[in-house]
């Protein structure tokens, strides 16, 4: 109940570490379409399992771990043959504990004609924040690239303008990354005063 | 430069004169420029131009009246919304997202919910009424949301009495949205498993008055509008983007619809019940601003015709809950809102200080500390007003997001600009951009 393992303390309280993505992998037979999706891909893509590091099925959704130099071409069959037209953009999740791959970058993919969705995940080190763009496949990545490289620094080669778009261009560090504070002021209200919303506890 | 105009500086630069403009002071720049040989000026419209729709900055470069290039330049109205939702529970997080695109906040919360509760893998469990009651709210808003589009994209393009008719609208669904859930705007009414309450009592027969008169009223706009001869010639041929650049470009909603393609996530990835309502899909086949203006009057009726099934629902399921059953996750209160519009149900606050602790626990554990989503990542989409809202939810098991990202279809679809306003005339990029209907709220979240 309430998150409470082992001591009985049901405060919940469970300190600031941040928790590591997830690591497994799942096992064939994977359900709905996905198995049709997989088969097609390692059919058009003689390199699959060169290229392809994880196949999750998780809560009825399907990703694909891409390594990074076999994104594009990846990226390609599936919107030609796999017939996956649109990219609905990145979104990038930060996970300091997950030492070697910290910065991930998520693609959700959507196929107008087969009306699927899956998705794809591209891991880099911190160290090495490089990932090949995606704008030469799908145009409207452009802004969402920008976006992500804003946020978490990711740097999305070949982009044809990586520039700031949220944040003002002269920003200093890169705001959505879980090593940049949020900030803020405690606040008072008669005589009682409330920290700030990252000093507050966490529950775990 | 002769003289020194204070109200139109200008000062020479590397690529060129730089000239300021505040208005009212067009002659002057104009002997100004006049005297230059240069063709090629590039104007900055915006971000505080009152037609570019909020705070939007375009970068326009221009031979004369033609548009060479337009760049969109945003990020004026970013108030960290995604960074802010890590530090809160999820229940609080509704009251962030509510503020994105101010324009269609219960769409915003219920993607954000969807999302929740297939991390919670409750999806089944959210009560019937409750997303009849989501449904019902979303098409409400899916009006005003439209009614805005049309009004000020009228009002952009110079006619004014669209815009009294429009907004004459949607105070109507306004008003509504109030005596539901106490609030115009921002409502944070929908909730992880469900809805924060229940209609108030005699909600439904003023809805079915509501619809009545919307209907009626709607024609006022239509007459005034569709086939005016006027808004055709500014309308037709305007803002050109066909599917191929929609889907490469990720275009979704009536810019996508207006090139024929009847893509509605209500009909081909039906959630909140979407399957059980008779409604049709609008499109167009001119892939121009005329085209998009016309599916947005007619998804006026059909989403005119989901609250009419919807309100038939609602009375079949009267007294039925509007929360999941799961006390680690629903709220003990059942809200309501006393006789000075805010607070708690009295009712509750006596049985939780007097009669049940297991109550008065379960209710300061669950708002203080808040139920906890186990770890794992999804995506949930919805059919907004603009296009398909995405919410990306990663949990690490804890009682906060531990990343939010929401795929806001301004945000994507303003991108098309530069496609669809480049080579025309500086004057149609305004239809052009009023066409894809951004709203800078849910652009720089």
């Amino acid at each position: 109940m309430f998150g409470a393992r082992g001591t009985g303390d049901t405060s919940g309280y469970g300190g600031l570490a941040p928790t590591a993505a997830s690591t497994g992998s799942s096992e064939r037979p994977y359900g709905s379409y996905f198995d049709d999706v997989a088969d097609d891909l390692e059919r058009a893509y003689p390199l699959f399992s060169q290229a392809i590091e994880r196949v999750v099925v998780d809560r009825g959704e399907l990703t694909l771990h891409v390594k990074r130099e076999k994104l594009v071409e990846v990226c390609l069959i599936l919107r030609d043959s796999l017939k996956f037209e649109m990219c609905m953009g990145v979104s990038g999740v930060h996970y300091p504990a997950d030492a070697g791959r910290e910065l991930h970058a998520v693609y959700p993919l959507l196929s107008l004609t087969n009306n699927r969705r899956i998705r794809l995940e591209v891991s880099v080190p911190d160290s090495d924040a490089h990932i090949p763009t995606l704008v030469e496949v799908w145009a409207g990545n452009n802004w969402h690239e920008r976006e992500t490289f804003d946020m978490f620094g990711i740097i999305f080669d070949g982009h044809p303008g990586l520039t700031r778009i949220l944040m003002p261009d002269d920003w200093q560090g890169h705001p959505q990354r879980k090593d940049y504070a949020l900030g803020g002021i405690p606040v008072e209200y008669k005589g009682a005063t409330t920290p700030p919303p990252n000093e507050r506890r966490a529950y775990k | 430069m002769t003289t020194f105009d204070p109200y139109a500086p200008s000062r020479d630069t590397t690529e060129g004169t730089v000239y300021s403009v505040t208005g009212g002071d067009w002659d002057s720049l104009v002997q100004e420029i006049g005297s230059t040989k240069e063709e090629r000026v590039v104007v900055n419209m915006g971000p505080q131009h009152p037609s570019t729709h909020g705070v939007l900055r375009l970068v326009l470069e221009l031979e004369g009246e033609t548009v060479t290039e337009a760049r969109a330049g945003i990020g004026y109205l970013h108030t960290g919304i995604e960074k802010n939702m890590e530090y809160r529970s999820w229940t609080q997080g509704t009251t962030f997202v509510t503020r994105m695109d101010y324009l269609a906040p219960l769409f915003n919360e219920t993607a954000y919910c969807l999302a929740i509760e297939k991390l919670l893998g409750i999806t089944n469990d959210v009560p019937e009424r409750a997303s009849v009651i989501r449904v019902m709210m979303m098409e409400l808003n899916r009006i005003s949301s439209h009614m805005v589009a049309l009004g000020t994209g009228a009002l952009e393009l110079g006619a004014i009495s669209p815009m009294f008719f429009a907004f004459r609208e949607r105070e109507i669904v306004l008003d509504i949205f109030e005596m539901i859930s106490g609030l115009r705007m921002n409502m944070a009414y929908v909730r992880p498993g469900g809805v924060q309450q229940d209609l108030p009592a005699g909600a439904i027969p003023k809805i079915r008055d509501a619809v009545k008169l919307m209907r009626k009223n709607f024609k006022d706009n239509t007459t005034l509008l569709v086939g005016n001869s006027i808004w055709m010639k500014r309308t037709q041929g305007i803002g050109y983007l066909d599917l191929a650049g929609c889907t490469t470009l990720g275009i979704t909603g009536p810019v996508l619809r207006s090139t024929g393609l009847p893509w509605d996530l209500r009909k081909i990835a039906p959630y909140s019940g979407y399957e059980n309502y008779n409604f049709d899909v609008i499109t167009a086949d001119t892939c121009d601003v005329y085209g998009r203006f016309l599916i947005r009057m007619n998804e006026l009726e059909q989403s005119l015709r989901i609250i009419e099934q919807a309100l038939d629902k609602l009375e079949k399921l009267e007294g039925a809950p509007v929360m999941v059953a799961d006390k680690k996750i629903a709220w003990p209160a059942q809200l309501a809102l006393g006789g000075d519009g805010l607070g708690n149900s009295l009712n509750h606050i006596r049985e939780i200080m007097g009669t049940s602790m297991e109550s008065l626990i379960h209710h300061f554990k669950l708002v203080t500390e808040g139920f906890h989503v186990p770890a794992g990542q999804v995506y949930a989409a919805i059919e907004s007003p603009r296009g398909e809202l995405g919410a990306h939810v990663v949990s690490d098991g804890g009682t906060k997001p531990y990343r939010m990202h929401f795929r806001e279809p301004s945000f994507n679809n303003l991108q098309a600009t530069s496609a669809m306003s480049e080579g025309g005339m500086i004057a149609d990029i305004i239809g052009a951009v009023a066409s894809i209907d951004p709203v800078m709220g849910g652009v720089d979240r």
